[in-house]
C-alpha cells in the first residue's frame, strides 16, 4: 500500500531542510513523494493595462522556469535516488492550493518548512505554516 | 520621420523648462492661437448643437447608441446583471487558469482608467447648471450606457489579436478591420485609422493634459499657488519612471490605492447622506421634479436633461471604444463573457460614484434656493445656480464634503491626484495601442510615444491650454462617432454570441467550478 506526501516547496532554506526530512520519510516506507510548488497569487490583485496584456506570456515564463530552475532538477536527483516522485505547479494562495493538492492527490500528509519566502509579510499576516495547520485535512510536519 | 517627431517632442520640452514665467505667457498665448485657429473648426464640428437648440449632436448620438443597443439586446444590462457580478467573483473561472488575468483584474483596471475627474469634478458642474434633475438623466445615461459597453468591449476580445509569444492587443482598431473583413463590409480599415488618430489625440488631451491641469488645481486649492511646471515635471518624472521606465511598483501602489479611494469616497458620502437621513425623500423629490420641471434652472428641464447626459458620457466614456482595449486582455474562451463584466463599470462609474457626488451636493445645502418658491436662483450672468460660497466644478464637490468633515478636502486632494495619475496610465496605453497600430510595433516607435506623452504632461499642468483641452475633448468624442458606426455593424455577431451563450448556460453546459 503506497502512501503519497504532499511538500510544499519553494527553494527557501527552510523548504529544503523539509524536502531532506520528506524524502527520508518516503524512502523509509516506500512513500510517493508530491512535491508542490505554488506561485502566489490572487485573481483580485491590481494590474496596469501593461501587466495585463503580459500577463499569459509571463505566466508562461513564471511556469517554465520554475519547471527547469526549480522543480525539474529536485525531481530528477530524487528519482535517481529511487525515490518515486511526482511534481505539481500551481498558482493561487499558497495554503488554499497546498490543501487542494493534498485532497486531489489524496495524500495522507504533508510536510512544509516553517518559514518560506516573504517572511516579513508573513510576520505581519501570518505564515504559510500557520494557516495550515489549521486548515489542513491531513496530518501536516513542520520543519524548523 | 524620426528625426522631425524628436525635434518637435525636444522643442517644447525646452521652452516649457527655461521658460521665465512672462515668456511661459506669451508661448501659451501663442499655443493658444495656433490651436483655436487650427482646430476650432474640429471643436465646433463635434459640439455643435443641434439647429435651434442648445443639445449637441454628439451628446444625442451617444444616447441614441446607448438606446439601441439596450432595445437590440432586450435590457440585457438588467437581465444580465446578476450572471455579471459571478463571473466578476470567479464562480465560472476555470481554476487550471490561475495565473491568467481574471474577469475581477480587466474590470479593476478599466474602471480605474474611468473613474477620475469626471465624478468629481464633472458631476459638480452637472448640478450645478443643471440643478439636482441633471442626476436623474446622468443615472439614466448611465443605466443605457451600460449597453453601449458591452458591445463594444464583447468585440474587443473577440477580435483581439494574440500573438505567439502570448501578448495581446484588442480594442476598436481591431474589431473594426477584422469584423468588417469578415462580414465582408469595405472601409473597416480606413475607420480603425481614423479611430487610431482621435484615440492618440485623446489620450495625449483628455487623458493626459486635462488630468494634469486639474491635478495641478486641486493642488493649488489646498497648498497655495505656484507654477504648473512644478507639478507637471514630478508628475512626467513619475509617469516616465513607470511607462518607460518599467517601475512598475509605483503605477501598482497606484491600482492599489485608487480602489481604496474610491471606496474611502463612496462611503464618506454615505455617511454625509445618511447623517441628513431626513432629507433624503427630499433630495429624491428635487432630483424626480427637477428633471422635469428643471425647478428654474438655466435652460429649464433640457438643461438638465443635457448637463446630465453629458457628464455621464465624459464620466464613464461608453461608446468611446476605450475601455474596449483594457477589456481585451481577460483569459477567457467566451468573448461575451467580458462583455457582461464591463456592463458593471458604468453601473459603478456613474450609477453608484456620481450620483453619490450629486446627492452629497444636494443634501448638504450647496445650491442655494428661493425659500418661497422653491426655485433655484442663478448667478448673475445667470448661467449656473447660486452656490453657498460661489464654488463650482471640483471646489464644489470640495465645500460639499469638507462641510460635514473639515478634513475632506486633504483626502480630495489625493484622490484628485491619484485619479488624474491612474487615468493618465491608462491612456498612456490607450494611446500606445492607437500609435503602434498605425506606425507598427518596435521599441523605438513606442519610446517616441512614451515620451511624447510625458511631455504633454508638463505643457497640460504648466498651461491654461482652454482651446487644446476643448480640442482633446473633441477627440475622445470623435473616437465615439468612428467607434459607434463599427458597432451598428458589428452588433449582429455580438447577438450571435449571445444567444450561443445564453443557450448553453441554460443547457448547463456552461456551469460553474465552484
Amino acid at each position: 500500500m503506497s502512501r503519497k506526501i504532499v511538500i510544499g516547496f519553494d527553494d527557501s532554506e527552510s523548504a529544503r531542510s523539509a524536502l531532506d526530512f520528506a524524502t527520508n520519510l518516503a524512502k523509509s516506507d516506500g512513500s510517493e513523494l508530491v512535491i508542490a510548488h505554488v506561485l502566489e497569487w490572487s485573481p483580485y490583485s491590481f494590474l496596469t493595462p501593461e501587466e495585463l496584456e503580459e500577463r499569459h506570456k509571463r505566466r508562461k515564463e513564471e511556469l517554465n522556469r520554475a519547471e527547469t530552475a526549480l522543480i525539474g532538477p529536485i525531481a530528477e536527483k530524487l528519482r535517481a535516488d529511487g525515490v518515486n516522485v511526482s511534481t505539481v505547479l500551481r498558482y493561487g494562495h499558497i495554503a488554499e492550493t497546498l490543501c487542494a493538492i493534498v485532497e486531489e492527490a489524496g495524500a495522507s500528509q504533508i510536510v512544509i518548512g516553517r518559514t518560506g519566502h516573504s517572511s516579513l509579510s508573513s510576520r505581519l499576516f501570518g505564515s504559510v505554516a500557520g494557516s495550515l495547520a489549521q486548515a489542513s485535512p491531513v496530518a501536516v510536519t513542520i520543519v524548523p | 520621420m524620426k528625426k522631425t517627431t524628436q525635434a518637435s517632442v525636444l522643442a517644447p520640452l525646452a521652452m516649457v523648462a527655461a521658460a521665465s514665467p512672462a515668456l511661459a505667457q506669451s508661448i501659451d498665448e501663442r499655443v493658444n492661437e495656433i490651436f483655436a485657429s487650427s482646430t476650432g473648426w474640429f471643436v465646433n464640428l463635434i459640439f455643435s448643437p443641434f439647429p435651434g437648440t442648445s443639445f449637441p449632436w454628439i451628446v444625442a448620438w451617444l444616447v441614441v447608441a446607448a438606446t439601441v443597443f439596450t432595445v437590440y439586446f432586450g435590457l440585457i444590462q438588467f437581465r444580465a446583471f446578476p450572471h455579471s457580478i459571478a463571473l466578476v467573483r470567479g464562480d465560472y473561472s476555470d481554476p487550471n487558469d490561475a495565473g491568467e488575468v481574471s474577469h475581477f483584474q480587466a474590470l479593476a483596471t478599466a474602471l480605474s482608467g474611468t473613474v477620475g475627474l469626471g465624478n468629481i469634478a464633472g458631476v459638480a458642474v452637472a448640478v450645478g447648471i443643471g440643478g439636482p434633475g441633471a442626476t436623474f438623466w446622468m443615472i439614466l445615461a448611465g443605466l443605457m450606457g451600460m449597453a453601449s459597453k458591452f458591445t463594444e468591449c464583447t468585440l474587443g476580445v473577440k477580435y483581439r489579436n494574440e500573438y505567439e509569444d502570448g501578448t495581446v492587443s484588442g480594442g476598436p482598431m481591431y474589431y473594426l478591420t477584422k469584423g468588417f473583413d469578415e462580414r465582408g463590409i469595405p472601409a473597416g480599415r480606413i475607420l480603425a485609422v481614423l479611430f487610431s488618430i482621435f484615440c492618440i489625440l485623446g489620450a495625449l488631451g483628455g487623458g493626459n493634459m486635462f488630468q494634469a491641469n486639474q491635478a495641478h488645481a486641486q493642488i493649488t486649492n489646498v497648498v497655495g499657488e505656484y507654477p504648473g511646471w512644478i507639478t507637471g515635471l514630478v508628475f512626467a518624472g513619475i509617469v516616465f519612471a513607470v511607462i518607460v521606465g518599467g517601475l512598475k511598483s509605483i503605477a501598482r501602489v497606484t491600482e492599489k490605492v485608487v480602489p481604496f479611494m474610491g471606496i474611502l469616497y463612496v462611503v464618506t458620502a454615505l455617511i454625509i447622506i445618511l447623517m441628513n437621513a431626513d432629507k433624503i425623500g427630499w433630495a429624491f423629490g428635487q432630483i424626480f421634479e427637477g428633471a422635469f420641471t428643471g425647478l428654474g434652472v438655466a435652460g429649464g428641464f433640457v438643461g438638465a436633461l443635457i448637463q446630465g447626459f453629458k457628464r455621464a458620457a465624459f464620466s464613464n466614456e461608453a461608446g468611446v471604444g476605450s475601455a474596449a482595449i483594457a477589456h481585451s486582455a481577460v483569459r477567457t474562451k467566451e468573448p461575451i463573457t467580458e462583455g457582461f463584466v464591463s456592463l458593471l463599470e458604468p453601473f459603478i462609474d456613474t450609477v453608484v460614484i456620481c450620483t453619490m457626488t450629486a446627492l452629497v451636493i444636494i443634501i448638504t445645502g450647496q445650491l442655494v434656493s428661493d425659500p418661497n418658491t422653491g426655485m433655484y436662483l442663478l448667478n448673475e450672468g445667470g448661467t449656473a445656480i447660486q452656490t453657498v460660497d460661489g464654488n463650482s466644478g471640483v471646489a464644489l464637490t470640495s465645500a460639499a464634503f469638507s462641510s460635514a468633515f473639515g478634513w475632506f478636502q486633504y483626502v480630495l486632494a489625493i484622490a484628485v491626484i491619484l485619479f488624474a495619475f491612474s487615468t493618465m496610465i491608462s491612456w498612456s496605453y490607450y494611446g500606445l495601442k492607437a500609435w503602434t497600430f498605425l506606425f507598427g510595433e518596435g521599441q523605438t516607435k513606442e519610446i517616441i510615444f512614451k515620451v511624447i506623452f510625458c511631455i504633454f504632461v508638463v505643457i497640460g499642468a504648466a498651461a491654461n491650454l482652454g482651446p487644446v483641452i476643448d480640442f482633446s475633448d473633441a477627440a475622445i468624442f470623435a473616437m465615439a462617432v468612428v467607434n459607434i458606426i463599427g458597432l451598428y455593424f458589428l452588433m449582429p455577431i455580438v447577438k450571435a454570441e449571445l444567444n450561443s451563450y445564453l443557450s448553453r448556460l441554460k443547457s448547463g453546459e456552461i456551469r460553474k467550478y465552484t
